[in-house]
């Protein structure tokens, strides 16, 4: 019999918290705000976009202590159970001076309106810890969860770059007290289910992943959040219910990436973050495109397999998934199925998982030395948007240039993430050459009518699809100058 | 230690004077998280929350309003309808009643606020209003723009025409002629602190209205008449905004005001702030415009003759529309000399949310006229666009008049294009840029190098005056108040540098208060760069009534003449000794010498007869130039901004450090309305980009990978502004034409520079795209 505990614990700041009274909707956010009334963190979207209200979420991982920058609005506060919240409050030493991160800002005219400037504030913090001395790009990169609408981020850039000369990381509280932190949190693990709450607004976290397989079983209607980035939403925006709630975002079993036979299997709980080190060193073209999935919050929060859960037709991860042939295994109680990755799209918000089940891994063929793989994706803004066209190519060429393999996959250009099958047959047994590609240009129309909305027109959706073509068969062939724009060094 | 020991007698030099960099005067709260905004005050027991109810249609009569569920939803407290509001139901800015704070009758936008509930709880007001059932008898919806024709349509306010010599005649005459048409997006403020008010009643009629506006004078007004009430019952405060950049400009009134009556309704406090996506569909953006335009001009390129029609959308109501529209056609110049010019606006009756101001108010659009009419006559006539450009500027004592009549008499921009050009070293990158784009199949390069001329003050004559209040306490502390109000832009800090200079004391023995309407009463919105102009004035002058007083004390009691008296840091010399501030000032307060003032300022020189399209609108204008570098991925229109070089005059600097983040954050502001800022609203009238994962404004990775920001250090004010400083709130703003006009000339590099790309706004990666597919097809 699994224990049961009717309270969640952590850490906010320096102190211990527990709560008996958690509604499974409730956010991080409101209760910082209104609850403890640390209003430092701000709201500026409520749909994890702005990063007004960014904190720090310390979470243990194999034993390890990891802070990580998170959006308060769409963070649950029933997720937060064993971990160490830290907000802008903070930071500000006992003796009244500024942290070296607040400090640059400062000096640097960092802030204009300051609203945003929390957040910032918690991102670079983030973004110091871990790498005392960024390059621009990495400043960047943590900085796309962020949106300032004064400064022009410049003298924000300008900051980041400066903050260890006003004070050392490994100095830093959160380094120093890492120990202490760690046992208050390992002394909160007492491996229990926690249930809060009766009836249908009833919220549970379970003890592990079998434990979460039994309440599943029983209760196959719950709504399963593992980082919420897109069930925050369903409630701040559209105000659902999403009672009975089931999270699963602190389950360590779900959390696991291993490498067999050349499969990478990821647990459905992996963040983008924890898989980006796995998939940028073995799937190098994977590094690029989850570097633009959301912002640096997003992708801390975000999971693989809830980006596939969700089945939304504009997730970033099953198009490249399904060209690479990925598989993927649910379960319910005991029993578990595998089946390929494109066969759980079925149609626009329908998806092949029966009730009380869940997706527990994703299992991805590594590319043959020798194939050649690539995913673009197309949005309005570089970073952080929602993709209006994501192509993934999988190609494999014999020795005389003929198409032995291939695998083309979309997202942006049906209802569900869909493998180019026309395409495909145009390609297969030719020769790899320009006039092959043109004539699989033409084939498109045969796989795709894709819709005109707020991201993209159809007729730009589909002269870009076949372009990504084009510029896969140029990458591989090789064409006069650069391929695409980078955001690398000016030339 | 008392005070008077710790200050400094030989100090050579104040802390936080004028022309000297310093900090926000919030920084440091800003960073810790201790700024208070108006949601982190703390709330009084008993305080309520409004949720508003918004129109679910475009266009239609209310056929019933069934609010049964809404009252009884959990913690609802009372529902408001248009009936509920005590005194006028109208926020119309313009006075023209076109703008109901409930909606009665008709909805004219799909988002007009139709009912308020007030709860215990946001949340439980929020649900509250999706109860509601509400009937509507649908009317045709006009959306856009593109479907009417401008002669003829509904307008909401009266268009403006100018026209300086005979346009029509100069375009027949002319060798060359092109006639096109250009469409501007509009943009959402996107402040990262949306709208909210909260209003604390008071006894008798009084209420307080905690309101994130630009404009508290107009909130008060706009309350008082809401509630039926005297002005002198209602006190509006604002100590700062998380952002506003014109968007609460008028558009803090809805909030203020629902905030207000259901104060007064309750007895309790109020507080309103709407959800994002709620706010982003509730309220007044840019306006778009569709600009026709015809010029005339010859072999080699000066312009002869310009043809102008400026349309924008405005929404169902004026609001700001009238002004918005005038200073588009005030700008349609930009800085270059129209020999003949006819130029008329045509305001847009349309069922979408009431257009607004917008940083730049007009002005940017009018621009973008100016500079596309520049790329039709360069690419007809195969010339770089600089060539033309620098052709048709405005000339020093010649060439100079504008269409509104007004003569351009500080005219810098010669100077200001050729010292970009030169640090931007245009003319050898260009060559680099061609050699490029030869040998580059897919990613082509393009550069723009674009100048700015902005007029500056409100273009209703009667906004230029500003009033202040100054307090010297008997320990030589002041307490400074204006009527100016603090969104970012650092004019709290410089109106306290201009009191600290005055009196010569440090900045830290200043005190910034919060702007209220019981201190400085009649004031106008922050608002058309004017700030700092009017409100640095008026503290001067409030500051200089006591040192007056202070100096004619001295003169008294020391028996020194007046020219002996000599305010130095922290100090004063009377004769020929020098008595610390604090002491001169205890010495006086004995005396009984008022050590309070009012100061006030109006804007010399200005007048505007606008049926006659006659006058002097601007006491000025500021300049500046930016040179952009873009690349562009030909097969998907995604595009990089590579390097801009920007030179900015901001006459005298108050505060370089303040004006170097207005320069950088203004155009970046501008780059996203003119890249990837995009309003979409579908056929229902729905604007369906009303939240930031669907309105996208620029990243800290859409930064120009190079940024070179310098200030003119040569520029001085002609006029004698406030330490000859210049207005630089707006002007940098329309900086972010080089980039549109970067992106153009690369997309114009596929077809051999022949075509002009007619590379309309925003230029997202799909316009970039379609825009080089027809560039190729025209090849």
């Amino acid at each position: 019999m699994t224990a049961i505990r009717n309270e969640i614990r952590f850490l906010l700041n320096g102190r211990k918290v527990a709560l008996a009274d958690v509604r499974p909707g409730e956010t991080l956010l409101d209760f910082l705000r209104l609850d403890r009334r640390l209003t430092g963190t701000k709201e500026g979207c409520a749909e994890g976009d702005c990063g007004a209200c960014t904190v720090l979420v310390g979470r243990l991982s194999g034993g390890r202590l990891v802070y990580e920058s998170v959006n308060a609005c769409i963070r649950f506060l029933a997720s937060l159970d064993g971990c160490h919240v830290v907000t802008v409050e903070h930071l500000k030493r006992a003796d009244g001076s500024l942290h070296p991160v607040q400090q640059a800002l400062v000096d640097f005219h960092g802030s204009q309106c300051g609203f945003c400037t929390p957040g910032f504030v918690m991102s670079l913090y983030a973004l110091w810890m871990r790498e005392p001395q960024p390059s621009t790009q990495a400043i960047e990169k943590a900085l796309q969860g962020n949106l300032c609408r004064c400064t022009g981020y410049e003298p924000i850039v300008r900051a980041a770059r400066a903050v260890s000369s006003y004070g050392e990381a490994g100095a830093d509280p959160l380094a120093v007290e890492r120990a202490a932190v760690v046992a208050e949190i390992e002394a909160m693990k007492d491996g229990a289910r926690v249930e809060i709450g009766k009836g249908h607004e009833r919220l549970v976290i379970p003890a592990g992943v079998d434990d979460l397989a039994a309440v599943l079983e029983a209760e196959p209607d719950a709504t399963i959040v593992a980082g919420a980035t897109d069930v925050g939403l369903w409630v701040t925006k559209f105000m659902r219910d999403i009672a009975p709630a089931v999270f699963i975002g602190g389950l360590e079993e779900l959390r696991a990436v291993s490498e067999e036979d050349s499969v990478l299997t990821i647990g459905a709980g992996v963040s983008y973050s924890e898989a980006l080190p796995h998939l940028a060193v073995r799937i190098p073209a994977l590094g690029p495109l989850i570097d633009r999935v959301g912002g640096e919050q997003v992708r801390n929060m975000g999971t693989i397999g809830g980006n596939i859960a969700n089945g939304s037709p504009i997730g970033d991860m099953p198009p490249p998934l399904i060209a690479l042939g990925a598989r993927l295994t649910l379960r319910k109680g005991k029993e578990r199925r595998t089946i390929p990755l494109e066969d759980f799209f079925i149609a626009y918000g329908r998806q092949d998982r029966r009730p009380g089940e869940f997706v527990e891994a994703v299992h991805v063929p590594l590319p043959d030395a020798g194939t050649h793989f690539a995913a673009w994706k197309v949005s309005k803004r570089r970073d952080e948007d929602i993709t209006a066209v994501l192509g993934a190519f999988n190609l494999a060429l014999n020795a005389d240039g003929k198409v032995t393999g291939v695998r083309v996959a979309y997202g942006g250009m049906a209802a569900t993430p869909k493998r180019a099958a026309a395409v495909e047959a145009e390609l297969i047994g030719k020769t790899w050459t320009a006039g092959t590609v043109e004539r699989a240009m033409g084939a498109y129309e045969r796989d795709f009518t894709p819709i005109s909305d707020t991201r993209a027109s159809a007729a730009y959706r589909m002269l870009t699809a076949k372009n990504l073509l084009k510029r896969f068969f140029l990458e591989t062939s090789g064409a006069g100058g650069p391929l695409m724009v980078s955001r690398d060094e000016a030339a | 230690m008392t005070r008077h020991e710790t200050l400094n007698l030989r100090k050579a030099k104040i802390a936080g004077g004028v022309a000297t960099d310093r900090r926000h005067d919030s920084a440091h709260k800003h960073v810790t998280g201790e700024a208070v905004y108006i949601d982190d005050m703390a709330e009084p027991a008993g305080t309520l929350h409004a949720y508003l109810g918004l129109s679910e249609v475009a266009h239609g009569a209310i056929r019933s309003i069934d609010l049964t569920a809404v009252e009884s939803a959990p913690g609802v407290v009372a529902v408001l309808t248009a009936k509920d509001v005590p005194g006028i139901n109208d926020i119309s800015p313009a006075g023209l009643h076109d703008e109901p704070i409930l909606a009665e009758g008709d909805v004219q936008f799909l988002g007009q606020p139709v009912f308020a509930v007030i709860a215990q709880t946001r949340e439980a007001a929020r649900r509250a209003c999706r109860l509601a059932k509400v009937e509507y008898e649908e009317k045709p919806a006009l959306i856009d723009i593109a479907e009417v024709e401008p002669q003829g349509a509904r307008l909401v306010t009266k268009p403006l025409m100018l026209a300086r010599g005979t346009a029509a005649e100069a375009i027949r005459a002319a060798p060359r002629r092109i006639k096109g048409r250009m469409r501007v997006g509009g943009q959402d403020h996107f402040y990262l602190e949306g709208q909210i008010a909260f209003a604390l009643p008071g006894e008798d009629a009084d209420v307080t209205v905690h309101s994130s506006t630009q404009h508290p004078s107009e909130v008060q007004h706009m309350v008082a008449h809401a509630l039926g009430v005297p002005s002198h019952a209602v006190t509006i405060e604002v100590r700062r905004m998380g952002g506003a950049f014109g968007g609460k400009e008028t558009q803090a009134n809805l909030f203020a005001a629902i905030a207000a009556i259901a104060a007064k309704r309750t007895g309790r406090p109020v507080k309103i702030r709407p959800d994002r996506d709620d706010d982003m569909t509730a309220t007044g953006k840019r306006h778009d415009f569709l600009i026709d335009y015809e010029v005339g001009f010859d072999e080699e390129g000066n312009i002869l003759g310009v043809d102008l029609t400026y349309a924008a959308r405005c929404g169902f109501s004026a609001d700001l529309s009238g002004p918005v529209t005038d200073r588009a056609l005030f700008h349609c110049d930009n800085a270059y000399f129209y020999p003949a010019v006819r130029a008329v606006s045509a305001p847009l009756y349309t069922n979408t949310v009431s257009n607004t101001a917008f940083r730049g108010f007009g002005g940017p659009q009018g621009m973008l006229g100016a500079e596309r009419i520049i790329d039709e006559v360069a690419f007809a006539l195969g010339k770089d666009p600089l060539e033309i450009r620098k052709r048709n500027f405005y000339g020093n004592g010649n060439r100079n008049v504008t269409p509104y009549h007004q003569e351009v008499e500080d005219n810098v921009v010669h100077r200001v294009v050729s010292e970009v050009e030169k640090s931007a070293g245009y003319a050898a990158r260009r060559r680099a840029i061609a050699a490029f784009n030869a040998k580059s199949e897919i990613v082509k390069r393009g550069i723009a190098l674009t100048p700015v001329k902005f007029g500056i003050s409100f273009t209703a004559t009667h906004f230029n005056q500003a009033g202040a209040l100054v307090h010297v306490y008997t320990d030589g502390s002041v307490h400074l108040n204006h009527g100016g109000t603090e969104m970012g832009q650092g004019l709290y800090v410089k109106v306290a540098q201009v009191v600290a200079e005055e009196f010569q004391i440090d900045i830290g023995e200043v005190k910034i208060t919060a702007t209220t309407t019981g201190k400085v009463p009649n004031t106008s919105a922050t608002a058309a760069s004017s700030g700092s102009d009017l409100n640095g004035m008026a503290a001067q002058n409030g500051a200089r009534q006591i040192k007056n007083r202070l100096i004619d004390f001295a003169a008294e009691r020391y028996g020194v003449p007046q020219e002996q008296i000599v305010f130095l840091p922290g100090r004063v010399r009377v004769g020929n000794q020098e008595i610390p501030f604090p002491d001169l000032v205890r010495q006086a307060y004995m005396a009984r010498v008022q050590l309070s003032a009012a100061g006030f300022y109006k804007t010399p020189k200005i007048h505007w007869d606008r049926d006659s399209g006659r006058g002097r609108p601007f006491y000025y204008f500021a300049y500046g130039a930016a040179c952009a570098e873009v690349s562009v991925d030909t097969l998907t229109g995604e595009y990089m901004v590579e390097r801009v070089d920007i030179l900015h005059e901001t006459g005298k600097s108050l505060n370089p450090a303040i004006d170097l983040g207005q320069i950088e954050g203004g155009f970046i502001q501008g780059m996203g309305w003119l890249t990837t800022e995009e309003l979409v609203w579908d056929g229902k009238g729905r604007l369906t980009t009303h939240a930031p994962s669907t309105y996208k404004i620029p990243l800290a990775s859409d930064r120009p990978k190079v940024f070179n920001v310098t200030l003119a250090d040569w520029a001085e004010n002609t006029e004698p502004t406030i330490h000859r400083s210049k207005a630089v709130g707006e002007p940098p703003f329309m900086l972010a034409m080089s980039v549109l006009h970067a992106l153009s000339d690369a997309v114009a590099s596929v077809a051999g520079h022949k075509h002009c790309p007619r590379l309309d706004a925003p230029a997202t990666p799909e316009r970039v795209l379609m825009a080089v597919e027809r560039l190729r097809a025209e090849a």
